[in-house]
């Protein structure tokens, strides 16, 4: 096949900047999502630890509180709080792009399948939220 | 509303530019006018050398894709007045060689489209006198990623492919997507080895905005995911079942 380009004259091929991710809020955004994946693993190691702490008895486990209240876990557990909670958000939105369901020849609307995945956060949710409080 | 409006055009010459600059012009603000209106006016009456594709004013042809104001769009259906007051930075699509002032070279789509195999594969041809008959349902299945005019502006809007010039792109997995989905069709299992390649589908890391940006609702990117999961299907069926996926 005879190359398309080979008698193009001259053209500018410009560069990708490396902060082409700070040009739109959208490009920031998607970013941002892929960073998120950091603060949910470390969400997943600190509740791993939780749950050796609690096998190892109540001084442990005491421990392990004292050490989550410190100022620097603190803050970085807020920060994490926030990410985990914008990649659950983005997870759940993009979910209704992957996922074609027909029904009766028509595609669902997104809201019928993000609105699941959401009530069913909610309710997992409310369930922890009931097992820890309940005293 | 102000009667006139700035034009910042991207001006490049060949022949005697090292790289591009920007021209301002001023052109008059009409609230039926797009940008594409502007570009034509400047050429008509302010300077005929400025250089730009266009051809239907209407959506169909795709062949007006710029950047305006730093986001891909149809300039025949992106309105001035939604810029006002200005200025309005008109600029070629992001990630193609630029050939001169708002043109830019496309081969590598035209490239890439091709390999995506985007016709009707048959194993075998019906007769000529005999039709292949479609289900309105089996229509809707493929319709709407055979809205794509080839405009190219979920190329310019996909970082992947700014970043790595090798990956296949929105546009072309879509396109060979409608076809997987057509009924008529028998070729999905030539595609996949194309588009099922790390260049393929695996390139996309679904950053979305092919498909905010495509202005006949293709949605390329939900086509990739899709497409994704598809592949990963064959993958396990070729893993599990002793005949693969055949």
């Amino acid at each position: 096949m005879i190359n398309p380009t080979e008698y193009l004259p001259k053209s500018y091929h410009p560069r990708v900047s490396t902060y082409w991710w700070l040009k739109r809020w959208v490009y920031l955004k998607f970013i941002l999502r892929e960073a998120s994946s950091v603060f949910v693993a470390w969400t997943v190691v600190m509740t791993l630890l939780q749950v050796r702490a609690l096998t190892r008895g109540p001084a442990e486990y005491a421990d392990f509180q004292n050490w989550l209240r410190s100022p620097l876990v603190l803050a970085l557990n807020t920060v994490s709080l926030f990410f985990v909670f914008f990649h659950a958000v983005t997870w759940f939105n993009l979910s209704a792009k992957a996922m074609v369901i027909r029904v009766g020849g028509k595609r669902l609307p997104n809201l019928a399948i993000t609105g699941p995945n959401y009530a069913a956060w909610a309710f997992v949710s409310a369930a922890i939220a009931w097992i820890l409080l309940r005293g | 509303m102000p009667n006139r409006i700035t034009l910042e055009v991207t001006r490049y010459d060949p022949a005697h530019d090292e790289k591009p600059r920007l021209d301002s012009f001023e052109v008059p603000l009409r609230k039926e006018w797009v940008v594409l209106d502007a570009l034509n006016y400047i050429k008509d009456h302010l300077d005929g050398s400025l250089t730009f594709r266009w051809s239907c004013r209407m959506g169909v042809c795709g062949s007006c894709g710029m950047t305006v104001n730093g986001v891909p769009k149809l300039t025949c259906a992106t309105f001035l007045t939604d810029y006002a007051p200005g200025p309005v930075r008109v600029e070629p699509m992001k990630n193609f060689p630029v050939l001169r002032d708002l043109v830019v070279d496309t081969s590598d789509f035209l490239v890439k489209l091709e390999k995506s195999k985007p016709w009707i594969i048959r194993k075998v041809e019906k007769p000529l006198d005999e039709e292949y008959f479609q289900t309105p349902e089996q229509l809707e299945a493929y319709k709407q990623y055979s809205m794509c005019i080839n405009c190219m502006l979920c190329y310019a809007a996909c970082p992947v492919y700014g970043l790595d010039p090798l990956f296949s792109g929105p546009a072309a997995i879509a396109l060979a997507q409608r076809y997987n989905m057509d009924s008529r069709d028998e070729g999905a299992s030539e595609r996949l080895d194309i588009l099922s390649h790390h260049d393929g589908i695996w390139g996309c890391t679904f950053v979305g905005e092919c498909t905010e940006v495509c202005p006949k609702n293709v949605d390329p990117a939900g086509a990739i995911q899709q497409y994704k999961l598809t592949a990963s299907m064959e993958w396990v069926k070729a893993l599990v079942l002793p005949r693969g996926s055949e």
